[in-house]
This record gives C-alpha cells, structure tokens and sequence, in this order.
C-alpha cells in the first residue's frame, strides 16, 4: 500500500476505475425503467449517490471534491426538486389540476414501453437527481465538518478549506 | 377560488429557488422571502368563510389525495402565513447582522412553512405526515442555526424528541392503515364507525396522541421546548412557538379527535386534565427563569394548557375560547418573542439581571413588550383577557368550576411572570445592571420596528372579532368541530 497517495490501495483504485460506470448506468436503468420494474426515482438516486461514496472511499474526498464540489451538488439538489415541482405545476397549465398526468399515457404499440406512462418517468429522473445529489452531500458534509472547541465553546468549521492550503 | 395547491408550490419553489441563484445575487434571498410570505399572506386572507375540497391529480377522495379547505385549517393558514411575514420581515436586519448565510436560512424557513401549510390543508394521514416531517426537520435544522455548542446541543435534544413523536405517529397510521385499508382522514372515519370498538383502536388513538402531544409539548412531553426554542434566532423563536407546535401539535390533535376518532367524554376529561397540569406547571417553571427567552419558551408550555382546556371541554363555547386563544397566543408570544430578539440584538445579552430601564432609550421595543405582557397575562381590553374569560365561563358553563378555578390561579401566576419581565427590564433595572452599556443603546432598526407595532395593534383590537361570539368570525371553525364525524365525512366523500 502506498501511504504517499491519498486514498486506498491501487486494487481498490483500478477495481473502482473499471466498475463506477456500470454502477452508474445500473442506477440509470433503475431510474428510466421505474415505472415498468421495481425501482423508481429513490432508489436509482440512492444508486447514483452510492457512485460517488465508492469514488470518495477510494480515492480521498479531495479527488470528488475537485471534480464535482459541493455547490455544484447543492444545486443539482436543488434542480431536482424544483424539476419536480414544476411537473407537477405545469398539470394546472395544462388540465386545470395540479398533479394531472397531462401527457399522454398509452404507447402505439402498446403498454409497458419506456414512454408509456406519462409525466411519471419524468418525475422519477427529478427524484433520481434529488436523492442522488442530496445523499452525495450529507457524505461530503459528514466527512468534511468538525466540531473544534475554541474557550471551551463548541464550534462547526469546515475542514475543506485548511485541506487546500 | 383560491387554488389550494398554491399554498404548498409557492413556499416550496421559492425555498428550492433561493439556493441557486443566491450564490451570485446577494439581495435575492430578502426580497424573495418577504414577499413570497406577503403573497402567502394575502392568499390566506383570501380563503376566509369558504369551504372547498381540492383532488390531486384529479383522483376521488378514498383513492387519491385530497386537500380540504374548512373553517378550522383557514384559521390556522392566516395564523401561519401572518406570522411567518411578520417573522420574515424581521429577519432582514436580524439575520444580518447577528448570523452569515441568509440563503439557507430562507430556504429553511420556507420549508417550514410550506410543510405547516400543508399539515393544516392535508386531508389524508400519510400526506399529513410527510408535511408534519418537512415542517419539523426545516425546524430542527433552524433551531441549530447559530453552529455554537448550546444550539447544537438544543437541535439534538429536539431532533430525538421529535423523531420519537414522529416514530409514535407513523405507527399509529399503519396500525390505522392495516385496521380501515384507507389513510384519507374521511374515508378512516366513516370505516372506524361501522367496524366494532377493539383494543387496538384505543391503543392507535394512545399513540397518536401521545405522537402529537410530544409535537405540542404538554407538560409530560415538554422537556425539549424550553432547550429549543431559546437557542433559535429569534424570528424562528417566534415561529416555533407561535405557529409550529399549533400547526403540527394542537391542530392535528383537534382534528384527529373531533373528526376522526368522535369526541366523548373519557377523551374530554384526558385532554382537560393534561390541559390543566401544563398550565399550571408551564407557568411555575418559568417564574424561576432568569433568561428571558427561557422564561417565554415555558410560559409557551402554560399557554398551550388553556387551549388544550377549551378545546377539551367540548362545548361549542368552550372551543371558541381555545380556538380564539390559540389565535391569540400566537400573536402575543411571537410578538414578545421578537421583542425579547431585539433587546437581544442590542443588548447582547437574554439575562434579565443585566438589563434595565430600556424604555428610555428604546421606546418601540418597550411599548410592545408592554402590549404583549399585558395581552398575555389577560388585562383588558387586550385580546388575551378575552379568550380567558371565554374559556373560564365555559368551564364553569359544563360543570366544571373547579378547571375555572385553576386557570384564574394560572392567570394570576402569569400576571406575576410578567410583572418580573417588566420591572426587571423595561421599567426596573436588574442587579447587574451594566450603566456604560446603557448610555449607548438605540432603538432597533425600522424594519424590526414595523412588525413590533402591527403586532402590538393586532393585540389590541383582536378582541374585536368576538362580535358575533359564536355566529362571527370563528361561526364556521366551531361549526366544523361541533359537526363532528360525520358532516366532516359527508363533505369530503359524500356518503
């Protein structure tokens, strides 16, 4: 194990390198398809989330934090949910009720296609990125904030900034 | 007609909205706060005597999701909306100068309230749930807003409390869903009449009781307010006593009694009993209090006990006094507890031995301090001594002289609580009194004056709105709760 590397060792680093991609589209599948199988927004976010914790795991938190960072994910969570809001807003555009499956449900050549159940799958990829970009950050925020005691007052400091001088 | 749904999307795209463009523009998160709440506001004024029911996504009420707009949730939507733009309009200078990020103190608050909206406009268990969850996670997030030791310590306290209430709760709704197979609220109702009475019932009612009593902080489950609600800033002070624990703690209870499980006398006596041991030691604890904020939060506590009586007693007279003082508490309390933050924001200090003679030199602050006191130790003509008087003639009213007995006890040990207020910092000073101090202070900024007076003036002239007693303004929130189960039934699914 090389100690002057941040991160775990070289087997773990290569093994994450070639299996990220697959989890990632795993998680994608388990998005698109929720309404067909089991699975849904919650679950594949939670997949997409699990993604980056095996990258930070494997690499250091400095490593995901330089590629993605923290206001990056903070505003894709917030996408998330106002994607979902406005889904569900444009219903009282559309037909007067808000919530209102205003596309249309059916497929031409019948059910159980990717397009055939409406604003559902769009939801679910709002949910996806919700929950993906949410979970991602309360692992971030975990391993990143300390409480120090400063006159034996209890503080919140971020150890992100004193990592980068 | 208002759109019901407005009330939830507006709160909750404005609270997603702030964080991503406030990073860039520093004015938007005030300016959006503000009027978001202004506009919630005037829509909540705008619901006032209509009765409607609103189908999510167009599905009939035992299948889908229903919101139901009745006399008792828009009462409990101006409370919120009022208080909340009240609350908001204060932080502009509060939050700035005393805390660093803005826009998620926002956000948080509008999650708050958005959650409380749709508590009170819910019409189905579960929905009533993940609201109730918002609007409390939102809370406990703001009540550790400051990041020192003691506030994170009092968001802990609160976060497990409230985490076990909840725990209460949701077992109680899927013991209530395996029972009925409904959640709408209706729906439960009309299946828990035709079914026979087994334990179980009972043993869900328990639950969900003791889920929301912890919510409400009566006297058994209280032990978290009086940690949480000192430690928050003080706009958010105002908003957890003033609307939290009505909106999700004493709402959903005078729901779930009158119109879910039907009111009888056992449950009558439970909730006038609990009513009168919060109010009498609420009241008792804070009278040993010396911080300020600590002293209001435990005042909060005896002020529920008096709408837990009113409520509790059943008659029609007795739910306008609880009904009416829940309106009123909610104006005092938040009204003092912004007073209590601007003395804090120039003082720097919540201990009532080192304040002193601050109606010199903060007028404004003072006046409002001494509306708020008088309202809520039921001095008339302030609305509080109306709504005492209502719930006292109640309880004599149904036989109960001795419940009248105690909350005139109450009402005179309230008296004393804030005779100490105002002798030891408006118009007395305390025994280290700091004189330097003194020559330097200021009256608050005018932004932080502005809800201090409308406040004081809706303290003054609310006990107007008792003209008409039981046919005015509060006619339809009586008449929802006297209705009982089945008039709730008939309007929501129409059997």
């Amino acid at each position: 194990m090389n100690n002057n590397e941040k991160g775990m060792s070289i087997i773990v680093k290569t093994v994450t390198r070639w299996i990220k991609g697959f989890i990632f589209l795993f998680g994608l599948s388990i998005v698109l398809f929720g309404h067909l199988t089991p699975g849904g927004g919650f679950p594949g976010g939670v997949i997409f989330a699990a993604t980056f914790i095996l990258i930070t795991l494997a690499f250091g938190k400095e490593y995901v934090l330089k590629k993605i960072g923290k206001t990056l994910a903070s505003e894709l969570d917030s996408l998330g949910a106002l994607l979902f809001l406005i889904i569900a807003t444009l219903g009282i555009y559309f037909s007067g009720i808000f919530f209102s499956n205003f596309i249309e449900k059916t497929h031409p050549t019948g059910n159980f296609k990717l397009f055939s159940s409406g604003i559902i799958p769009l939801c679910n990829i709002s949910i996806g990125m919700k929950v993906g970009s949410c979970l991602f950050m309360i692992f971030i925020i975990v391993s990143v904030v300390r409480v120090i005691f400063e006159d034996g007052k209890g503080k919140l400091i971020t150890t992100e900034k004193k990592d980068k001088k | 007609m208002v759109n019901l749904p407005l009330f939830i999307i507006i709160p909750l795209g404005v609270a997603f909205f702030i964080p991503m463009v406030s990073r860039k523009f520093k004015w938007v998160p005030d300016i959006l706060g503000n009027l978001t709440t202004f506009i919630l506001l005037l829509l909540s004024l705008m619901t006032l005597n209509r009765e409607y029911v609103y189908h999510i996504g167009g599905w009939r009420a035992p299948f889908g999701i229903v919101l139901v707009l009745d006399g008792l949730s828009c009462l409990l939507l101006i409370i919120i909306n009022l208080i909340s733009f009240m609350a908001t309009l204060f932080s502009i200078e509060y939050i700035e100068k005393r805390f660093t990020s803005k826009l998620r103190y926002y956000s948080l608050f509008l999650l708050m309230v958005g959650g409380m909206n749709g508590t009170v406009l819910s019409g189905d268990l579960f929905n009533l749930f993940v609201f109730m969850e918002i609007a409390s996670i939102a809370s406990y997030a703001l009540v550790g807003f400051g990041c020192g030791s003691s506030e994170l310590e009092a968001s802990f306290k609160y976060l497990v409390m409230g985490n076990v209430g909840s725990l209460f709760i949701l077992y109680a709704i899927a013991l209530i869903y395996g029972k009925t197979g409904s959640l709408n609220i209706a729906d439960v109702a009309r299946i828990l009449k035709e079914i026979p009475y087994d334990n179980l019932i009972g043993f869900v009612f328990v639950l969900i009781l003791t889920g929301f009593m912890i919510k409400a902080a009566l006297v058994p489950f209280h032990s978290w307010l009086p940690d949480a609600h000192p430690s928050a800033p003080a706009p958010i002070s105002a908003m957890l006593s003033g609307v939290v624990i009505k909106a999700i703690g004493v709402y959903v209870i005078i729901r779930i009694v009158y119109n879910l499980f039907g009111f009888n006398q056992i449950i009558s006596n439970l909730i006038v009993y609990m009513g009168v041991i919060s109010m009498i030691i609420g009241v008792t604890l804070a009278l040993l209090q010396w911080d300020l904020k600590r002293l209001l939060a435990y005042s909060s506590i005896s002020q529920i006990g008096y709408v837990f009586i009113g409520i509790g007693l059943g008659s029609p007279f007795g739910i306008l006094g609880g009904l009416f003082h829940l309106f009123n508490h909610s104006l005092f309390k938040s009204l003092l507890f912004l007073d209590s933050g601007s003395i804090e924001y120039q003082t720097g200090t919540r201990d009532l031995n080192k304040m002193g003679l601050l109606y010199k030199k903060m007028p404004i602050t003072s006046f409002s301090t001494l509306c708020g006191a008088l309202s809520i130790s039921g001095i008339p003509p302030f609305n509080g001594f109306w709504s005492k008087l209502i719930i006292i003639l109640a309880a004599i009213k149904s036989g109960r002289p001795i419940v009248g007995l105690w909350i005139v006890i109450g009402s005179i040990l309230g008296l004393s609580l804030f005779t100490k207020v105002l002798r030891y910092s408006i118009y007395g000073k305390g025994e280290k009194f700091e004189k330097e101090k003194w020559e330097n202070l200021k009256e608050v900024p005018e932004t932080m004056c502005i809800p201090l007076i409308i406040l004081s003036i809706l303290c003054i002239f609310t006990g107007l709105l008792l003209i008409g007693m039981e046919n005015g303004i509060f006619g339809p929130v009586i008449d929802v709760l006297n209705g009982g189960v089945l008039k709730y039934i008939n309007k929501i699914i129409g059997v």
